[in-house]
This record gives structure tokens, sequence and C-alpha cells, in this order.
């Protein structure tokens, strides 16, 4: 009786008012984060970090990353060339205390420097027999001079194209081989954003498959569902994932992709499950019966837009928690191969540089992840406070 | 009760087989040939067909699985394949140090966590409540790897205060001195998701009638938040930790892995990259029946923590 009475008067009204459509939901929610100056904001840092992402991903920029372009441990431009006196900041003592500061053509040092690496390279395994007076000198002035040599001697067998300019500053700074830091931590970022990203969708589409069939057919199909629920829930995450990392030989970004994705589904599936419990029961749900809509339907054109917005909270969520993952398996040598260069495997690099007071990788690293994971969980607040304006006050703003 | 404990018991015999399903087939199937993982890439057949029998994975597959239950039932995982120490004894002696580590961590954690929890959520809204959640959010962003790397770096290395890396043989020694760093490290990581959580439990009861019936008969704000808010939010609160303790105990593994602490969190990182596929299987399954039982006890300790708990 009531839902009739209430049910004529918009039908009478409908052509007396001028028709306006009323927002839908997506609508409203864009409107709420617009006025959400931190959410904007925060969204604007994802947008840039995205972007990045897809610029180097197409080779726009970042392309030449490995190149070494600046001399071993080159520091960043903003401290200049000689930070540290003494120690191999410069690829080779003499030329660099001519012209320390400025920026050089090897093609008139570095024959010199050659030699001089080649001689310290062969000299330090055979002992410590007395060097060459150049090698001396720069002995002398710098415990670490062996060591450097060494790597020099490594990092040009790598790259055999001897005539190139090496500048003795970068932006960011340089690393073991003079790669440009700056360059590395944007293709770094686009491969941690890249398997977030991806291993989130995988994970998400998981989820919310499962979480729809167990929970709109209920019964024994719900039950094997909760079964496989807590089979995985009761397994610790991380321990999970590192024993499926074990298992899967083959080191590669679909790797991780699938490890991450494959392992993380449990927490969307449980609220997926629970809106379709919820909304199976609805009348717009017994309206798509009664006008012959099959399960499949109902499941994903009816039901599926009025918990869209659930999907779209856990993906960011899982973004965020992913990218995280994906820099500390990459670090422990679990994640990315090595030739693919991820905020990780940086990090990993600079553990060791930290100890010979090259932090600037490390910074860099560090400090991109910080940036885009602060954006990227702020606005996933901003996001469901948008999209759920009745979890706000729970969300304690 | 008694019957509520043994009916849950009984409940997780399904999961309990899940997981060793689980765990075999990833590591029977997924993974390829065990056999060839042990052997390694240098090796001739009859090397193999050797290590197969060895393993049993030339039985059917409903033998293997029946040796692999075996195996968990009796704690026997034999031989760890890289060190040839046998697993459980690789469990039991790397436990300890674990726990040297996080038992400290875990009662620090939570009082702060709690404490300043509380601090905030009374001056919500304040300078100080947005501060200390700015704060929360960026710290909670920098990778645990970085807070890792500049503690080791600038505490131990740079200042000296503390070991580089290292354990001793002596409890107190582990505990005050090549724990502290670690310690304070694990505190700086999860002190702020966890301030950020508990937050908004407090902040859920804060508003609740009885805190103002509270007020009106005149009790103090600190029995109101210690005693009536604290005791309210603390099922949610038990149900986080509870959930958290048997990750908690591989969370450290970064720890463990940069201070050289031979606990089960830094025999996982080995296993894993060596392969080691008997510590990781025996690893995974008891970790998982540890995370059944403490779900278990936390339902129980809800009862505790309020009467009106109804356990069915």
């Amino acid at each position: 009786m009531a839902s009739d009475t209430a049910l004529k008067p918009p039908v009478r009204t409908l052509r007396e008012v001028p028709h306006t459509v009323s927002p839908g939901l997506w609508a409203l929610a864009w409107k709420r984060l617009k006025s959400d100056r931190v959410g904007m904001v925060s969204l604007a840092i994802v947008a840039v970090f995205v972007a990045m992402m897809i610029a180097s991903g197409l080779g726009l920029i970042a392309g030449d990353w490995a190149k070494e372009s600046g001399v071993n441990y080159a520091p960043p431009t903003f401290l200049g060339a000689d930070i540290e006196g003494g120690t191999p900041a410069a690829p080779a003592g003499p030329a660099a205390q001519t012209a320390p500061a400025t920026e050089y053509k090897s093609d008139v040092v570095d024959p010199l420097a050659d030699v001089l690496a080649e001689i310290r390279g062969e000299k330090a395994p055979a002992g410590a027999e007395p060097a060459p007076a150049a090698g001396d000198a720069g002995k002398s002035v710098d415990p670490l001079a062996d060591v450097m040599a060494d790597i020099r001697k490594d990092a040009k067998a790598a790259a055999p194209v001897v005539a190139e300019a090496r500048a003795p500053t970068l932006p960011l700074g340089g690393d073991k081989w003079g790669r440009d830091v700056l360059k590395k931590t944007i293709k770094g970022s686009e491969t941690s954003i890249f398997v977030g990203l991806a291993a989130a969708a995988v994970a998400t589409l998981l989820g919310t498959l499962f979480g729809a069939v167990a929970g709109y057919y209920g019964k024994w199909v719900d039950d094997c569902f909760n079964w496989f629920y807590s089979v995985f829930n009761s397994i610790p995450y991380l321990l999970l994932i590192l024993a499926v990392a074990a298992v899967l030989q083959q080191k590669g970004t679909l790797t991780i992709i699938l490890i991450l994705g494959l392992t993380g589904w449990t927490g969307t599936f449980r609220l997926i499950r629970g809106e379709y419990l919820k909304h199976k029961a609805r009348e717009y749900v017994q309206a798509a019966d009664a006008i012959g809509a099959s399960n499949v339907r109902r499941m994903f054109v009816h039901i599926f837009p009025n918990v869209s917005h659930v999907v779209l909270v856990q993906l960011s969520i899982y973004t965020v928690g992913f990218i995280k993952a994906e820099v500390i398996l990459s670090f422990l040598g679990f994640g990315v191969p090595v030739d693919v260069v991820s905020w990780g495997s940086m990090l990993n690099e600079a553990q060791n540089e930290l100890i010979l007071g090259k932090w600037w990788q490390l910074a860099s690293a560090g400090t991109a992840m910080a940036i885009l994971v602060t954006a990227f969980s702020l606005f996933t607040d901003a996001l469901r406070d948008a999209l759920d304006p009745k979890l706000k006050g729970l969300a304690g703003a | 009760m008694t019957a509520y404990i043994i009916r849950r018991l009984w409940q997780m015999i399904p999961t309990m087989l899940g997981v060793i399903l689980l765990v075999f087939i990833l590591f029977n199937w997924v993974g390829g040939d065990p056999a060839y993982v042990l052997a390694g890439k240098i090796s001739n057949q009859e090397q193999i067909d050797n290590i197969r029998r060895q393993l049993g994975v030339d039985q059917p597959v409903w033998v293997q699985l029946w040796i692999f239950i075996k195996q968990v039932l009796t704690a026997d995982f034999g031989a760890s394949w890289s060190t040839n120490e046998k697993v459980s004894n690789i469990l039991a002696t790397r436990l300890g140090p674990s726990l040297t580590v996080l038992g400290p961590l875990l009662v620090l954690d939570t009082l702060f966590a709690i404490g300043l929890a509380l601090a905030v959520a009374y001056v919500r809204g304040s300078l100080t409540d947005r501060t200390v959640m700015i704060v929360c959010t960026i710290g909670l962003s920098i990778s645990v790897l970085v807070y890792i790397i500049v503690f080791q770096y600038f505490f131990a290395y740079k200042l000296g205060w503390f070991p580089v890396q290292g354990w001793g043989n002596s409890f107190t020694e582990n505990l005050f001195v090549f724990s502290a760093l670690p310690i304070l490290i694990g505190l700086v990581v999860s002190i702020a998701p966890n301030l950020r959580l508990y937050r908004t439990f407090f902040l859920d009861e804060i508003n609740q009638d009885y805190v103002r019936t509270a007020r009106a008969k005149g009790l103090s704000e600190n029995r109101i938040m210690w005693i009536h808010v604290l005791r309210n939010a603390s099922i949610p609160i038990i149900t986080h930790l509870m959930a958290g303790l048997p990750g908690l105990l591989l969370g450290a593994f970064l720890i463990e892995r940069f201070f050289s602490i031979p606990g089960i969190g830094r025999e996982v990182i080995l296993a894993v990259e060596r392969s080691d596929f008997p510590v990781i299987k025996a690893l995974t399954v008891y970790v998982a029946f540890a995370t059944m039982a403490s779900n278990l006890l936390a339902d129980l300790m809800y009862k505790a923590a309020d009467p009106r708990v109804q356990l069915k």
C-alpha cells in the first residue's frame, strides 16, 4: 500500500516540473572530489607520476637511463663536483685536479685515465706492489682507489665506448657506474607504478569475480569460496608471496605481477561478497529477474554498477600496497630481473653506496616513492569519501 | 565455552587441509619437478632419478600428498636442502631470536600506539591532532627499507651508539645490545599505522552516550579515557593485534636480514634465496596453523573484554 501511494505522485509531477536530469553517482562523486582540495592535489601528483610512467614506457623520457653519462658516483649538481675532496668523485686524479668543477671533454682526459685505471686494475690483484707515481699519489689520498679502479674497469668493460663526455655532476647525482640517478628514478617509477597498477588490477578482478559469484549464488558455492578464502587468509600474506616467489623460478615483471595479484584478492573478495549478499535480495534485482535477465546479466549488468565504487576504492588501496610490496621484493632480489631498474633495486644499490657517503640514490628513490605513496594514499581517502560519504565519519576526518 | 572451543577446532580442520593442499600443489606442481630444483643445473638423469626416489616424487600423487601430510603431523620435514640441518631444529632455534626482538617490540608498540592514539583522539580536530596525522601519513609512505638503511647507517655506523649488526649467545646481551636498534626501527615503522588505526577506534567511542554519562556524573577525564573508552575500543584493537600476531613473526624479516639476527624471518629469506623448499613448506604450514589458533584466541579474548559478546 505504502509503496503504491509513494510511487504515484512523482509520475504526475514529472510532466509539470521541467525535466532535469539528476546527477548520477559518478557525477556527484566527482563534484565532491573536486571540492576536496587535498584530494585534488594528490590526484594531480598521482597523474604526474602516471604520465611519467607512460612517457617512460613509450621511451619518450629516460630511455637512455643505462647510459653512463656522468663520472662514477657523480654528485648532484646542487652540491658541486668536489664535495668530498680526495674521494674518487672524479675518475682520474690529475684530470680532476686541473679542472674540478667544469665539464670536460673526455677525449682530452680519458686516454690517460684509462691507462691509469688499467694499471690500477691490474696492479690491485697482484698485491701491494708499488704502483707508478700517479697511481701511488692517488692511493695515498684515497684508500678506495683500488676499488674504484676495479669498478671503473668493470664499467669500461660493460661500455667499450671510450670517447664520450662524462659530466662531473648530474642533476640528482650518479650511481656506481655514473648512470644518471634522475633517469633511473624515472625509469624505476615506470616499473614500480606499472607493477602496482597491474597487480592491483589482477587482484581486484579476481576478488570481484569470486566475491560476486560467492555472494550471488550463496549456498554451497559460497561455502566453497569461503573455504578457499580462509585457506588463503590463514597464510600470512608476506609468507605466501615469498613462497610463490620461491617456487616460480623465472624472474620477470609479469611474474611479480602474478605473484602479487594471485595472492592479494582476499580483501576485495570479502567486501564484494558482502555487497552481493546485500544487493541480490533488493527489488531492482528481482525486477531484473522478472524481465528475464540471466544470472550473469543480473550479476554484472545490474548489481555490478551499484558496487563498482567499492571496487574502485579497493583498486586504489591495492595499488599503494603493491607498490610498497614490489619495492621490498625487488630489493630482496625476488622481484623484477636485474636488467630492469625499479625503486627496490635502486634502494638495494644505495644501501652499499651509503657506507661510502653517496646518499643521493637512496634519497632520490626513497623520496620519489614517499611522494607517490603519500599522494596515492591521500587520493584513496578522498576517493572513498567522495564515493561513500557515509564513511567519512568513520575515517575520522 | 568448551563446546564452542571444540566446535571451532573442528571447523579448523578443512582449512588446515586446504593449507596443506595449497602448499603441496604450489611446491610439487606449480614450480615443476622439485627434484630438478634440488639437483640444480649440473646433474645427470641418474642423479635426478635418485633424488626423485628419495623425495617420493616418483610415487602417485596421492602417496605424495600422504607423505606430506605425515610430515606435517609428525613435524618431520627432513633436512634442509642447503645446510642439511633438520628443519624442525631450524624452526626451534630460530624462534628464540625472533621473539627476543618481536616480544618487546609488540609490547612497546601497543603501549605507545594506544597511549598516543588516546591522546590525539582526545584533542581531535586540533592542530596537534592534524599535525600528528600528517606526520603519520608521510611516515607511512616512506619505505621500510629507507628507515632501516638510514637508521642503521646513522645510529650504528656513523654514531656508533649500537652495534651495526650481530647476535650473541647471552640473552641479556641480545636483548639490550643487539636488539635495541632493531626494536627502535620496528617501533618507528609500526607506530604510524597503528596510531592512525587506533585513533579511529577511539573516535568511534568518544561520542557515545556513555562517555557523556560518565562526564555528567563527574568522572575525571583520565578515568573516562583510560577506563571507559579504552575498554570499549579494545575489541577492534584485540582483533587487529591478534590478526597481526603470526605475521609479526615474519613482519620483521627485513630487520632480521639487515641486522643478521638469526630469526625466522631471515630464515625465510635465506630459504627463498636458496630454493630450500622443506624450510619454506614447514614455515608456511605452521605459521598458517598459528594464524588459525590466534584467530580463535582473539574470539575468546573478545568475551573477556566485552561480556555482551555471545560466542556461537
